[in-house]
């Protein structure tokens, strides 16, 4: 819960982590290194029960906690190294957020190539997830030239793609298991602006949104859906679809043009420090979807919106993640391969009928596979929407599991806080790959977090057993 | 680990023939297939929940002995257990005894066996146990304590005062262990039927092991401090705190 605020040098600190959902906070000893060598040292020999890296602590689960550990926080090694503009690449130290990236990068013209639903991330969580964003053609990592990794094996060392295929493979994606990632060069695109022109268009159910998403979506280099899980019937599903592609200087009205890169991001209200556990219920969330739906227009044309707006709509509410109040949240994120779309539409039937207060869902389109070995983007659909925890939650979240797994998808890790362990090997093909991977590069299991105890992810609980 | 909506992996249970403790382990192991170490005096008491337990889809079930009374072995006791069987998600202190009201009045022996096993007893394990979670950084320490120490009554005040101690003794821990990632939850049944108050007339609204089970379940779920069952007894109780002494000592109840 509480988090890191201060940026005291090298101090180690006791603190209870927790993820964004706010849920199973454990207590760890916390060290804020300021360089590299403090990061060999406490990764090569953290204690008893291991270390992990943690950014800004934006995994919904508990992926960056490690009860009763050591946890590496990257807050302070956030500089921008460089920046090529010839070969339009940035390499960036591993705590830089994407905020701070954009506010660097735009004003010069560039722009990364894969930007999540929130800036608060790090590179090196990005990495460590391999996110995916609004665009459907690669995950963060496919756009990494190269990363150090701190490993407990190796030391610091410097990774590229195809050179070191399976160290790097098993590292983005790898949930942080496989070490700690200090630095990374990204690739990036050039923008004439900071604007996106997109269209919105309100759809009938979530068949029709589907339809026009494969219609529609090649115009488009990002696209997402957001969907009312609580509209019934014939409605069942209506959203509100938004694409859109980067602005051209000639997209913007002559006033803005000398203004067309710059950026300002800043959160507009705060979420209150103290909310009551049952705000979120049916009736507020469905005003809300109402409302929501209701503002979008039915179909609005080439309008110019801002970077932050387009991508980042809930960073403008400071804590967002507060109103679920003490008890937290989950949010649960499959993909289903195409010609699985049954499952996107049972999924929302059962949160419909079981009455669960979420606030819209967000449906997207992969189509690519994720190149991380145990990275989750999968040519198909895929549906993430955040749940209040409330009893019958977990028989509902593990009866929508074995949906996924018939029909060959599966969870996301970074969103997930309470999978069960059995599914990972299904859900993940190439599992077995990862393990073996990592355990060259930590044969000592040094690196730990709450999420591989719960899930034994690295099948170190297996094997013991 | 225990996840995000309470399911737990791995449970301790001090007094492995509870039938509290076991209708709540019986909830919770299928659906993570949890670990399960049942802590008894007579672990062999305990092989036909363990076989029950294995059914109902726990990964492993172990029995192991335990003594509340032998004071001098539990800090071994402690470290053994987690160190053979790692961390725990779930401690739950079930062990318990509600002796003999009658001749505790006039025999010091049978009032000591009730207060050494439900309050020193539990301390001295306590201690150690709470030296180890703290060290894993999380986990949920559930007590079963009693309405009976809310108010002590006439009619079984040995035991209701060593109930009393060790609730209050709880109470204070969950503060200290407040940022230490270890959840501690008190829960105050009222009557419930089970083997330990066989042939009792029921109290007023009595409940069932499972109902009790339920109880803490959900409790856990949500990270309670404490859990009374039936809920309306927390409402009973805050009245009967508070009724003088003249007019409780008339109550059918005492």
């Amino acid at each position: 819960m509480a988090d890191l605020e201060n940026r005291d040098s090298g101090a180690a600190q006791a603190r209870l982590l927790s993820g964004w959902g706010r849920t199973s906070p454990t207590l760890a000893t916390v060290h804020l290194p300021e360089d590299l060598e403090h990061i060999v040292s406490r990764v090569t020999a953290p204690s008893t029960r291991g270390v992990i890296a943690r950014g800004l602590g934006r995994s919904y689960g508990d992926a960056a906690q490690n009860a009763g550990g050591d946890v590496v926080s990257l807050r302070n090694l956030d500089s921008v190294l460089a920046v090529d503009v010839d070969k339009g690449t940035v390499t960036v130290e591993s705590g830089v957020s994407l905020d701070r990236l954009l506010r660097t990068l735009l004003p010069l013209g560039w722009f990364p190539m894969v930007i999540p639903g929130t800036s608060h991330v790090t590179v090196g969580g990005a990495i460590a997830s391999d996110i995916h964003g609004k665009f459907r053609h690669g995950s963060f990592a496919n756009y990494v030239d190269r990363m150090r990794v701190v490993t407990p094996a190796g030391g610091a060392r410097m990774l590229v793609p195809d050179a070191d295929a399976n160290a790097f493979w098993a590292t983005s994606g790898g949930m942080g298991l496989t070490g700690v990632i200090t630095e990374a060069t990204l690739q990036l695109q050039p923008v004439e602006t900071s604007r996106i022109v997109c269209d919105t268009e309100r759809t009938t159910d979530v068949d029709d949104c589907m339809a026009r998403m494969l219609d529609g979506d090649h115009d488009y280099r990002y696209s997402v859906a957001w969907i009312d899980c609580l509209a019934t019937g014939g409605r069942l599903g209506r959203a509100v679809l938004t694409r859109g592609n980067h602005a051209t200087l000639d997209d913007l009205p002559t006033n803005d043009r000398s203004a067309a890169r710059a950026y300002e991001p800043r959160a507009l209200i705060g979420s209150p420090p103290w909310v009551p556990n049952r705000l979120v219920n049916v009736l507020s969330v469905r005003a809300f979807n109402e409302m929501w739906f209701r503002k979008a227009p039915r179909t609005r044309q080439r309008h110019v919106e801002g970077i932050k707006p387009f991508f980042f709509p809930l960073d403008q509410v400071r804590d967002w993640n507060r109103i679920y109040g003490s008890r937290g949240f989950v949010q649960y994120q499959f993909v289903v391969p195409f010609g699985e779309e049954q499952v996107i539409r049972r999924a929302l039937e059962q949160f419909s009928a079981a009455r669960i207060p979420t606030f819209l869902a967000v449906l997207k389109r992969f189509e690519h596979d994720s190149r991380s070995m145990i990275g989750f983007p999968m040519p198909g659909w895929t549906l993430a929407l955040d749940i209040p925890t409330a009893p019958g939650i977990a028989e509902l979240l593990d009866r929508l599991d074995e949906l996924v797994v018939a029909a060959g998808g599966r969870v996301y890790l970074t969103k997930d806080a309470r999978l069960r362990p059995e599914l990972l090997q299904a859900m993940y093909p190439r599992l077995d790959d990862w393990r073996a991977t990592r355990a060259t590069l930590d044969p000592g299991n040094l690196m730990r977090s709450d999420m591989d105890r719960r899930l034994d992810l690295s099948g170190v609980r297996q094997q013991r057993a | 680990m225990k996840d995000a909506l309470g399911e737990v992996q791995s449970v301790l249970v001090l007094g492995g023939t509870s039938d509290i403790a076991l209708a709540t382990v019986r909830k919770v192991v299928g659906r993570r297939g949890a670990r399960v170490v049942l802590a008894a005096r007579n672990p062999q008491a305990c092989e036909i929940a363990a076989a029950e337990l294995r059914a109902l889809g726990a990964s492993e079930v172990h029995c192991v002995p335990f003594d509340a009374t032998d004071f001098g072995t539990h800090e071994i006791f402690v470290r053994s257990t987690f160190d053979r069987f790692g961390d725990f998600d779930l401690v739950l202190v079930a062990f318990g005894v509600l002796g003999d009201q009658s001749r505790a009045e006039h025999d010091r022996a049978a009032a000591l066996d009730i207060v050494q096993t439900n309050f020193t007893g539990t301390v001295s394990v306590t201690v150690p146990l709470v030296n180890r979670l703290r060290k894993q950084g999380h986990g949920t320490l559930v007590l079963l304590s009693s309405v009976a120490g809310e108010r002590v009554r006439r009619a079984n005040f040995v035991y209701g005062s060593s109930k009393a101690g060790i609730d209050g003794y709880y109470q204070g821990l969950a503060a200290s262990l407040a940022s230490s990632g270890v959840h501690v939850m008190i829960v105050r049944p009222g009557f419930v039927h089970t083997k330990m108050t066989a042939g009792m007339k029921a109290a007023p609204l009595s409940v069932t092991a499972d109902e009790v089970a339920d109880a803490v379940v959900r409790g856990i779920a949500r990270g309670r401090d404490v859990v009374w069952v039936p809920p309306a007894m927390r409402y009973v109780m805050m009245i009967l705190r508070h009724v003088p002494t003249v007019i409780f000592r008339r109550l059918p109840i005492s």
